[in-house]
């Protein structure tokens, strides 16, 4: 979980930097999305680059489901007969909500993609001007769309308030003080990339980036 | 206080087991939890009832002998005490109380509120000891030990064996109790020989037991009636890792 999160995170935090650059323009922003099929040019042809990590990333992807799904059927197993008086969460509510909170997640990514990568759901969904397509997609009218990403952005918010945490913890940190600096991070890592990913959309919602 | 039970009534490992209401009356509020159910037992006794059989032995909150989940809480809702030492001036005048036992597969059912936790006998057989020099107790400086360790293995020795980490835990999982004896041998020097195998044959023990795994939750550390601190469970993640790096020896010899 840990090994396979840290690269999802790595993953994440490129990914709204790159993000960010949409205001710099119109201009700019397609010529960096461009720019990412070409990676690693001339040494590898083509979109290589971008299919290796794509590759690493579903595999990490599936890895971390996978390790999921073993401690969630463990943890089954383990309770075979249900408490009658549900106990209140007493450690940290962003820790109860990792498995129904990683579901939904995995539904947004499959969503996300159809939306801004194929551009399946997206009302221009032309890979070639990626700035039109994302502000045609938090248009003012399409605010559902936004409301989804929000609830979206937020659940992974949660998800790394935990998850980060987790993942040092197995990988063994151990004293106290590094656990009160090991929430810390955590929580300044989830707040930033919650702002960060929610930038691009209100900013587009509010006529910032039009 | 007049006080609604709601108690888990299971003859044995083979019944399935219901929840079962009682009224208690007249109850001090200076008793504890265990001596309510006694004044319970006495009158179900009286009355030619089967009496609610608990676990208990100290009634000092040392042994490690009692627990029960109380309103969803393993040793009820005061912070830091066995169910022993809680009292029922934590519980208002005419209120309804749920009590269970610890609830794993790891921890079956004996009767009503007693479970089996042997699972954690078999823990500590698989390496939860040091390799003890015979004889009378050495001169006290003669192993020389820093002060910061000694301070957290006394912490994560305080650990009573109770069992509530696991009724507490979402996953079911037993790594607190495991992480404490791991964080208590492996601080000393006397903990060293067998430091490696040892991680290895508790972690493989408590798999076997059917305990779950654990995702760092923290809910156990906030039920531990001896305040065992999360990060105990980060040093047996250390130990572990650096025990499968190296590998070689055979667990828990």
């Amino acid at each position: 979980m840990a090994v396979t999160g840290i690269v999802l995170v790595l993953f994440l935090i490129a990914h709204m930097l790159g993000n960010l650059k949409i205001f710099t323009g119109q201009t700019s922003f397609d010529h960096y999305a461009h720019w990412l099929r070409e990676i690693g040019a001339p040494l590898l042809p083509g979109v290589w680059f971008l299919w290796i990590l794509r590759t690493v990333l579903l595999v990490a992807v599936l890895a971390h489901i996978g390790a999921a799904t073993t401690l969630a059927l463990r943890a089954r197993a383990a309770r075979p007969v249900r408490y009658a008086h549900r106990r209140p969460v007493q450690g940290s509510y962003a820790a109860r909500t990792m498995r129904w909170g990683g579901v939904i997640i995995g539904l947004f990514v499959i969503y996300h993609l159809l939306d801004l990568t194929t551009g399946a759901l997206n009302p221009v969904g032309d890979p070639s001007r990626p700035y039109a397509n994302v502000v045609a997609d938090f248009a003012p009218d399409r605010w559902y769309v936004t409301l989804f990403y929000t609830l979206a952005v937020v659940a992974v918010g949660f998800h790394l308030r935990h998850g980060a945490f987790s993942a040092l913890r197995s990988l063994g940190q151990q004293t106290p003080r590094g656990e009160r600096r090991a929430r810390a991070v955590a929580l300044v890592l989830a707040v930033a990339l919650c702002a960060g990913y929610l930038a691009v959309p209100f900013a587009v919602l509010t006529g910032l980036v039009d | 206080m007049n006080l609604t039970l709601r108690i888990w009534r299971q003859s044995g490992p083979g019944d399935k087991g219901r929840m079962v209401t009682y009224p208690v009356a007249d109850i001090s509020p200076d008793m504890s939890f265990l001596e309510m159910l006694d004044v319970l037992n006495e009158r179900l006794t009286l009355a030619g009832e089967e009496p609610v059989a608990f676990d208990h032995d100290c009634r000092e909150g040392i042994c490690g002998a009692c627990g029960m989940v109380i309103n969803g809480n393993a040793h009820g809702p005061q912070r830091g005490t066995t169910a022993c030492q809680l009292h029922m001036r934590h519980f208002t005048d005419g209120e309804t109380i749920d009590i269970e036992p610890w609830r794993a597969r790891a921890f079956p059912v004996v009767k009503d509120l007693v479970v089996d936790r042997n699972a954690f006998d078999r823990i500590i057989a698989a390496g939860g000891y040091v390799t003890a020099p015979t004889g009378s107790a050495p001169e006290a400086h003669a192993t020389p030990v820093a002060k910061a360790n000694a301070d957290a293995a006394f912490e994560a020795a305080a650990c009573i064996g109770c069992g509530a980490c696991v009724a507490a835990c979402p996953n079911g999982s037993g790594m607190l109790f495991t992480a404490a004896k791991v964080t208590q041998l492996g601080l000393l020097p006397q903990g060293q020989p067998e430091r490696y195998t040892r991680v290895l044959g508790m972690v493989d023990a408590h798999d076997e037991a059917g305990f779950g795994g654990c995702t760092n939750a923290g809910e156990c550390t906030a039920v531990c009636p001896k305040g065992i601190p999360l990060s105990t469970i980060g040093r047996l993640n250390r130990d572990y890792l650096r025990a499968t790096a190296k590998r070689g020896d055979t667990p828990g010899t």
